[in-house]
């Protein structure tokens, strides 16, 4: 937009000028995790290519997601995935009309924050307990 | 010729970009797939946590789970290409770029879609 046609009217606030809130975070944080879940889409691509591929391209996804980095990645995905699919229940809630009331925002917004990383820490608790099975 | 339709008819079930009701309908009928599919990742995921190449291929070449696997990759890939094209819509405001970016949002989201569905069938079919 060229300077000219720019309004002189004054525009509205922008997010820095607001008190940070939880429902505005987990706003912010829904669109973010889907963001990453798109471009962890890849990750999946590969194991599933390497998988079909044969045992040494496969060799190499193991020694990828084994090493630390990997298991961060995946653990962050993990977490990526509970929350976004969290905040999806949280909209399919609101789609039916219900649950917009102060209350039930909080109430709601305090669920979709707190249980993803309780179920993402159970999750990895039992990937550990089945990989001690196998380990030992 | 005129329109004998009224304004409210010629809206109606289409709205402001002619494409209806279609890419919320989707983006929810998707993400409720998603929901028990990805469950059922997670959970084979985790089972399988350190098992070897050939219990897993074993696993993925299971028919049943080849299905669900299938049914988890166009609805994972369908629901977050219509995600994506959101969010580029929002941020993108250049008509150049943002045509750019929405096309690549196809290209990856379908060159996905293609590359798991194939590794799948292989695995399956063998």
């Amino acid at each position: 937009m060229s300077e000219q046609s720019k309004p002189a009217r004054p525009l509205s606030p922008h997010i820095q000028i607001y008190r940070w809130t939880l429902t505005m975070m987990l706003s912010i944080l829904h669109r973010a995790t889907g963001v990453a879940l798109y471009a962890g889409t890849a990750l999946m691509a590969w194991w599933l290519l390497a998988a079909a591929t044969g045992p040494d391209a496969y060799a190499l996804v193991q020694d990828v997601s084994s090493a630390w980095y990997g298991r961060l990645v995946l653990f962050g995905y993990t977490w990526a995935l509970f929350h976004h699919m969290f905040g999806g229940i949280r909209h399919f809630i609101w789609d039916t009309g219900r649950g917009f009331d102060l209350k039930h925002v909080e109430i709601l917004a305090r669920v979709t924050a707190f249980v993803p990383p309780v179920l993402t820490l159970g999750v990895w608790v039992a990937a550990y307990v089945y990989l001690g099975v196998y380990n030992g | 010729m005129a329109d004998m339709r009224t304004p409210l008819s010629r809206a109606r079930g289409l709205g402001s970009a002619k494409k209806g009701t279609e890419h919320f309908w989707m983006q929810r009928v998707t993400a409720l797939a998603n929901i028990p599919l990805m469950m059922f990742l997670v959970g084979a995921l985790v089972v399988h946590a350190g098992s070897d190449y050939t219990t897993m291929t074993g696993f993925l070449g299971n028919p049943f789970v080849g299905v669900l696997m299938l049914l988890l990759i166009f609805s994972a890939c369908y629901h977050m290409r219509l995600g994506l094209q959101v969010v580029i819509e929002d941020y993108i405001h250049g008509e150049a770029t943002k045509l750019l970016a929405l096309i690549a949002n196809q290209f990856f989201t379908l060159t996905i879609a293609v590359a798991c569905a194939l590794a799948v069938a292989k695995l399956v079919i063998g």
